[in-house]
């Protein structure tokens, strides 16, 4: 078992995702950062599945009730075990009774923590992802108690380590896609998409990213229709809307470009204020 | 359409051209049995908490406006936005109303709403815009049934007013699991 001591900002339990409910309305949900989440587990030798806590900016403080190991990825923030400096992307023992913290954020937006086997938490519809209306819990509050499994820990493994590239934190490049109503827009309007670089809005959190910027436009809405995390919606009021992982599964809003999978997991270590541009991927 | 797919997907071209061929192949299922689903609905002013402002706004009187609202049969399009949230056509025009210039931050689990051109209830609680003008006590959405909604892209379903007495009722009959959905089906 792990308690949490002290909740951090915004804690949750994800895995990859609840698939195959969409057409009743369930959002796909799952880690924000995928890669930052199939690493942690790929260094415990867990499936990519395994459910995995993921915190936001302030981590929380974690007490193990068992011996096991951990991988800690994503937002870098100098975590310690009983006090003794962890690095981030490395295999690494924890006995019973250990304490895990984290300090200040120095990278990014969002870690994770893998243990052993993955967290063992409720599973609704064939995921353990938190979601308000389909889990009990939308986040951890402090005192919840989370059970692992028992596998038994290798313990020769403490040399295998794999570092994220800083650019995963520090480019501001993302990948899109053409999106199905792109074509509505003019040539002024894909200039200023493609030339200027655009902020993080303060109203950024797992549904969705917000600019600041606005992009003016004159589009009618469109008959309502399917989004996708990644889908980036142009409002008539000229916000962009980046959906991400719990996202709605529709949406009225023109679809004008889709991020590529890998800039849905950059923008997840994205900070308001931030500075991000878009780069077209011609199919 | 939307389908997804795994990225790692190994014949994407042929399994695109069989998607295709199976478009094009589609037939005509002919007149299809269709559901017509009774949801019980309190308008009592405790719920229906923009009713009298929508009276007011279309210059007619509370009953009329639940008269409207209760008599038509929606057509359920699609499930969308939220989990369970049901998208119905069929509503009157008389009731068209937009949503409000700034959405409330609660609003009750089985309210019913009307948004621009369409009504709607939202199946959990959760901040929203529109006009709300009763409730029901039904539960349109349950993660733990392996079909988490009673009501399917297809089906009709139609309001029918009930006191608030009968609201509790019904509430705690669905607790004990003793309530029993009321529809019939109807062809063409």
């Amino acid at each position: 078992m792990v308690e949490i001591l002290r909740a951090g900002l915004y804690d949750s339990i994800q895995d990859l995702g609840r698939y195959g409910y969409q057409h009743f309305g369930v959002p796909i949900s799952g880690a924000m950062d995928h890669y930052s989440a199939k690493l942690a587990n790929a260094i415990l030798g867990n499936t990519d599945h395994a459910a995995v806590l993921e915190f936001t900016l302030l981590g929380p403080k974690l007490k193990f009730h068992i011996d096991t190991a951990i991988c800690i990825t994503g937002m870098v923030s100098k975590p310690q075990i009983n006090g003794e400096s962890i690095e981030n992307g490395r295999y690494a023992l924890v006995k019973k009774d250990d304490v895990l913290s984290f300090g200040k954020k120095k990278l990014g937006c969002r870690g994770y923590l893998a243990v052993m086997g993955g967290f063992q938490t409720e599973q609704v519809m064939g995921s353990r992802s938190f979601y308000g209306s389909i889990t009990n819990q939308q986040r951890l509050r402090t005192g919840d108690v989370l059970q692992v499994s028992n596998m038994p820990v290798k313990r020769n493994r403490s040399n295998t380590i794999l570092k994220t590239p800083r650019s995963h934190f520090e480019s501001d490049k993302l990948h899109v896609f053409k999106s199905v109503d792109f074509e509505l827009l003019n040539h002024y309007q894909r200039n200023v998409l493609f030339n200027n670089k655009f902020t993080i809005s303060k109203d950024s959190n797992r549904m969705a990213y917000q600019l600041e910027e606005t992009l003016e436009n004159n589009l009618n809405s469109i008959i309502t229709a399917p989004v996708l995390p990644g889908t980036i919606q142009l409002t008539p009021s000229g916000q962009l809307m980046l959906l991400m992982r719990d996202g709605q599964t529709t949406g009225g809003y023109p679809r004008i470009l889709q991020l590529s999978e890998m800039a849905i997991n950059r923008l997840s270590q994205k900070n308001p204020d931030e500075k991000i541009q878009f780069k077209i991927v011609i199919l | 359409m939307l389908i997804s797919y795994k990225l790692y997907i190994a014949e994407f071209e042929s399994e695109v051209s069989l998607l295709k061929t199976n478009y094009r192949s589609r037939k005509s299922l002919g007149i299809l049995p269709q559901k017509v689903w009774t949801i019980p609905v309190c308008y009592d002013s405790i719920f229906g908490v923009d009713l009298e402002e929508i009276a007011k706004e279309k210059n007619l009187p509370t009953s009329e406006v639940v008269r409207l609202h209760s008599e038509a049969i929606y057509k359920v399009y699609f499930i969308g936005f939220l989990p369970g949230f049901l998208y119905l056509g069929g509503l009157d025009k008389r009731l068209y109303i937009p949503r409000k210039t700034s959405p409330r931050q609660h609003i009750q689990k089985g309210a019913v709403g009307i948004g621009g051109e369409q009504t709607g209830i939202y199946p959990n609680a959760s901040p929203g815009g529109w006009n709300i003008i009763g409730n029901s006590p039904l539960v349109f959405f349950n993660p733990k049934m392996e079909v988490p909604c009673f009501v399917s892209p297809g089906d009709n379903i139609h309001f029918v007013a009930v006191t608030h007495k009968a609201h509790q009722e019904i509430s705690s009959q669905i607790k004990n699991g003793t309530y029993s959905m009321e529809s019939e089906v109807r062809y063409g």
